[in-house]
């Protein structure tokens, strides 16, 4: 079983950039609403495979995306 | 019927608007970027997606920076409600639209200093005159790009180094150019950019935007509406992000998803190719309607100095007759009077009848311009 990571945005706007960039990039990222327990920041988070976080930094960093965070989210599907 | 009136409203848009606006109240119709599950998201992506092809088209900096907003009128209101200060000084033209006028005419009884600098008889700035009145510490300077009434294109390469040299912002009014004249903000140093969705962009009405330059501090414009934005929900004050600060409340996401199609319709066709068509087109209404006994045309005489907007007036003729003989007996539709451009008509030394206003679209045809050239022939001869 993989474990995810979320990236948190402060606006919705910027959480389709980084979903475009990085389907672009052929990354399986998908759009999540944002857990309660991460942030009530931006109802939008986006949800990868964790073990891919260097790539998904480097991806996002390059296609100009602010994010609000990183985080693990252990034993989730 | 032959519909000479795109100045207005472009009309009919293509299938492509109208097949996205219709997915997206069928398919997609989730509130964008609100509640995060799949509808609200395939509505979120529609609407970024426009935001992209929007800031493509335009040269803006970036998508973030593209606010959307109900129209141009509406854009220009948050550019001056939200930049200029009482004690502030505003640099305008003899040739604005209401949307300027009116907001600039209100904020002057607020203590700010508006300066209207003339222009010819044809719709030309004085930029001699011009550049006196931009004095250092002037805020703001606010020009059309292309007149409404006669379609005169502003040099906004010398109005920007002009706005630049005494510190002020640049606003230019794109309601009659985005999408057939190319813009380019960053190379024509425009610091802000209104534009409407529902004239040359061939998009639905209800739709248009505020384009900021990375020379605008969005911290230091403020917004015209507060509200809901979906991001910093736990705090009760507006936020600081672009392009939430602005856009507080439901969007119209049906219609921007249409924007977005017309946008993409706009760039496939290629805007230099729509604006080759439309001056020519021009150029045969501007030469046949000169040759028409009784007929005075308003405006530079070279097509290339104008979008598709040509005014005129037949002597001894009310603009309503003929306007209304224009519809009735010849299927020509046309729009008549001041159009909403009162500053206007007094430079061009038409107010208050106004003139006869003929606007081709991108589709007109020069067979349909010159079945409208004989139509204000019979017109003005009976």
């Amino acid at each position: 079983m993989n474990t995810h990571g979320v990236v948190l945005f402060h606006t919705s706007s910027m959480a389709f950039r980084a979903e475009k960039a990085l389907r672009r990039a052929g990354f399986p990222v998908n759009l999540i609403p944002t857990p309660r327990e991460l942030s009530s920041d931006c109802g939008i988070a986006l949800r990868f495979d964790w073990a891919q976080r260097p790539q998904v930094e480097a991806v996002l960093e390059q296609a100009r995306v602010e994010t609000a965070g990183f985080h693990r989210q252990a034993g989730r599907q | 019927m032959i519909y000479l009136d795109h100045a207005a409203t472009s009309w009919p848009k293509p299938l492509e608007v109208v097949r996205a606006i219709t997915d997206f109240l069928q398919l997609a119709g989730g509130n964008p970027g609100r509640s995060g599950h799949r509808l609200s998201v395939a509505a979120g992506r529609i609407v970024y997606e426009a935001r992209e092809a929007v800031a493509a088209l335009i040269g803006a900096p970036d998508p973030m920076r593209i606010v959307f907003t109900s129209n141009a009128t509406h854009a220009i209101n948050l550019a001056l409600h939200g930049l200029i200060e009482p004690g502030g000084r505003v640099v305008t033209t003899g040739m604005e639209h209401n949307a300027v006028m009116r907001p600039l005419r209100f904020l002057e009884k607020r203590g700010v200093d508006v300066v209207v600098t003339p222009c010819a008889s044809d719709g030309v700035l004085d930029m001699a005159d011009f550049e006196r009145a931009v004095t250092p510490g002037t805020r703001l300077v606010v020009v059309n790009h292309a007149s409404n009434v006669v379609g005169t294109l502003s040099p906004l390469a010398e109005i920007a180094a002009v706005a630049h040299a005494a510190g002020a912002l640049l606003l230019v009014d794109a309601a009659q150019t985005a999408g057939v004249v190319p813009i380019d903000m960053r190379a024509m140093g425009i610091d802000l950019l209104a534009f409407t969705g529902h004239k040359s962009l061939q998009g639905p009405p209800g739709t248009g935007g505020l384009a900021l330059s990375e020379t605008v501090d969005a911290a230091r414009l403020k917004p015209l509406v507060q509200g809901g934005t979906g991001s910093r929900s736990e705090s009760e004050m507006q936020p600081d992000l672009l392009p939430d600060k602005f856009e507080s409340g439901t969007p119209n996401g049906a219609g921007i998803a249409g924007l977005g199609a017309a946008v993409r319709w706009v760039t496939g066709r290629g805007v230099e190719a729509i604006r080759r068509h439309e001056v020519a087109l021009t150029r045969r209404l501007l030469e046949s309607l000169s040759e028409i006994p009784g007929v005075t045309v308003y405006g530079p005489t070279d097509a290339d100095r104008r979008v598709a907007i040509v005014s005129f007036r037949v002597a001894g003729r009310r603009v309503s007759e003929i306007g209304q003989r224009l519809d009735e007996e010849f299927d020509v539709l046309c729009r008549v009077g001041l159009h909403c451009a009162p500053a206007a008509h007094k430079t061009l030394g038409t107010f208050p009848e106004g003139t006869v206003r003929l606007a081709p679209g991108p589709l007109t045809t020069p067979e349909e311009i010159d079945a409208a050239l004989n139509a204000v022939k019979q017109v003005a001869q009976s």
